[in-house]
């Protein structure tokens, strides 16, 4: 089976930027939770396909700039 | 607090025929032998010291154990001139390695400086002592003015940054000396070197140059005729808590920590070993035959660190320390991400429940959940360090919490702190 490298997408939290808005975790609540004081939980796992649009708004919508889509290859 | 040498381990805390060095650089020379180090870019000399530090597999001594060498090629990779660092803010409250190394042979920790700076091209190097310790900034600024007599050299000043805990974190620090704002920052890649107006920084803990000037009079060889293939040379401690002999050690790596216990006399059964930092582990002296080196306590669970040893007797409560430092370590942070600024208090909240006999099991579930919630979470490692240290708790005082959960406070919560924390006020910067 062949594998062609991709390029993926991952969530990333600037923790310094954050301001707890929460707006990340209305707009992506497949990959975004809030921890007791509101702040995001995301974790390291690629964004689906299906989902990557919805994150690309959460990151945009942020008022603090602090969610972030990093590109990371990856094999599909 | 006294200094003293185990056995043949002397290289770093090297005495003279007459007793104790003294810092002054006729008594280095006489101890160390004369250093030459080119005071232009020398191709020839710069590999053949490389291969040796290479060689040697010096790791760094301030807590990040990442070999030296390696920081050397991400620096010199940019193919800009670097500024070298000196590290010896020494934030952990339970370490004094640096200051006394500083106060014992401030010359070796200039020579390595040095020889760090000749071989990346650094025409410039900056020592960072914190503004709350005075006598070692003193001891650098006459070791440097007596280097200025001698001749040579390349420009050095002491700066002062503000003593608190994360000051001494690398971003934190380099913040500081490029606008003054001693916070530590997000490092999304870590092989891209840090930078203070354009250049990449070149930072290193005061004990790794100090070895660093070692190994280039010596070689690499010699280096490792102490310590583990793994984990090389020797290293500082500082050993205190319930010890008869608290101090700065000078010892192998991968010495048993119980044989490192046993030679400053515990006052009582120890009930528990603290090794790092306060962002380090507890350790369960029925484990205390591990190695003291970098993979045998990490397997362990413990690590390092800054190499400090804190040993709690069993007439104290691991509990109710640990609920210290982590109210001191909540107190430390920066300030800039809420995990950690919310996190860690309450972390600390749980603990002091759980000390005082006011917590019931479902406190230390919610405890074990706010590790798992803050842990990784910050832009720097000190809430990832509260959290270790506290799930270490959780495990060695595992015994003592059951008593505690039951509603019954152990006779040693009550007993006054072994630990050390610095005097609120003690930097001029203040606590802002």
């Amino acid at each position: 089976m062949s594998r062609a490298a991709t390029v993926q997408v991952r969530l990333r939290v600037d923790p310094v930027a954050c301001d707890a808005f929460g707006f990340c975790a209305e707009l992506l609540p497949e990959r975004v939770t809030l921890d007791e004081w509101g702040y995001p939980i995301v974790d390291g796992r690629p964004v689906g396909p299906h989902l990557v649009d919805l994150a690309a708004r959460a990151a945009a919508e942020c008022p603090r700039r602090a969610l972030h889509l990093e590109r990371v290859a990856g094999t599909a | 607090m006294t200094t003293a040498t185990l056995d043949r381990t002397e290289r770093l805390l090297r005495t003279g025929p007459d007793g104790p060095a003294d810092p002054g650089l006729s008594t280095h020379l006489a101890l160390h032998g004369p250093l030459a180090v080119p005071r232009r870019d020398d191709r020839d000399w710069s590999h053949a010291v490389w291969r040796e530090m290479a060689a040697s597999g010096l790791t760094g001594r301030g807590g990040g154990g990442f070999p030296a060498a390696a920081k050397w090629d991400a620096v010199t990779r940019s193919g800009r001139r670097p500024l070298v660092v000196v590290n010896a803010m020494e934030g952990e409250p339970a370490s004094a390695k640096d200051r006394a190394l500083l106060a014992w042979s401030p010359h070796l920790v200039l020579d390595g400086a040095e020889v760090v700076a000749a071989l990346s091209g650094a025409r410039e190097i900056v020592v960072c002592v914190a503004d709350d310790r005075d006598s070692s900034a003193r001891v650098v600024e006459r070791a440097l003015a007596e280097r200025a007599r001698a001749g040579g050299g390349r420009p050095v000043s002491v700066v002062r940054p503000p003593a608190r805990y994360v000051t001494g974190e690398e971003s934190a620090l380099v913040s500081w000396l490029t606008r003054g704002d001693a916070r530590p920052a997000l490092r999304v890649d870590k092989s891209v070197p840090l930078q203070v107006r354009r250049r990449p920084v070149l930072l290193h803990n005061a004990e790794t140059l100090a070895q660093v000037a070692l190994i280039v009079r010596h070689g690499a060889a010699w280096f490792r005729e102490l310590g583990t293939s793994e984990a090389p040379g020797s290293t500082l401690v500082t050993v205190s808590g319930a010890v008869r002999t608290p101090g700065v050690f000078e010892v192998e790596l991968g010495t048993p920590v119980a044989e490192l216990v046993a030679r400053v006399d515990p006052t009582g059964p120890v009930a528990g070993i603290l090794l790092g930092g306060y962002g380090g582990a507890w350790l369960d002296p029925a484990h205390a035959s591990v190695a003291y080196a970098p993979g045998p306590l990490a397997a362990a669970g413990a690590t390092l660190g800054v190499g400090i040893v804190v040993v709690l007797a069993t007439s104290s409560c691991g509990i109710a320390e640990t609920a210290r430092i982590a109210r001191y370590m909540a107190g430390e942070s920066a300030g800039q991400c809420g995990p950690c600024v919310f996190g860690l208090p309450a972390m600390a909240d749980d603990l002091e429940l759980l000390a005082a006999g006011r917590g019931d099991p479902a406190v230390v579930g919610r405890l074990e959940q706010r590790c798992d919630a803050v842990m990784g979470r910050g832009a720097c490692r000190h809430p990832d360090g509260v959290v270790r240290l506290v799930r270490s708790a959780l495990t060695v005082f595992a015994d003592d919490l059951r008593v505690h959960t039951a509603g019954h406070p152990c006779t040693g919560h009550a007993a006054p702190t072994v630990l050390r924390f610095p005097v609120a006020g003690a930097s001029r910067a203040g606590a802002a």
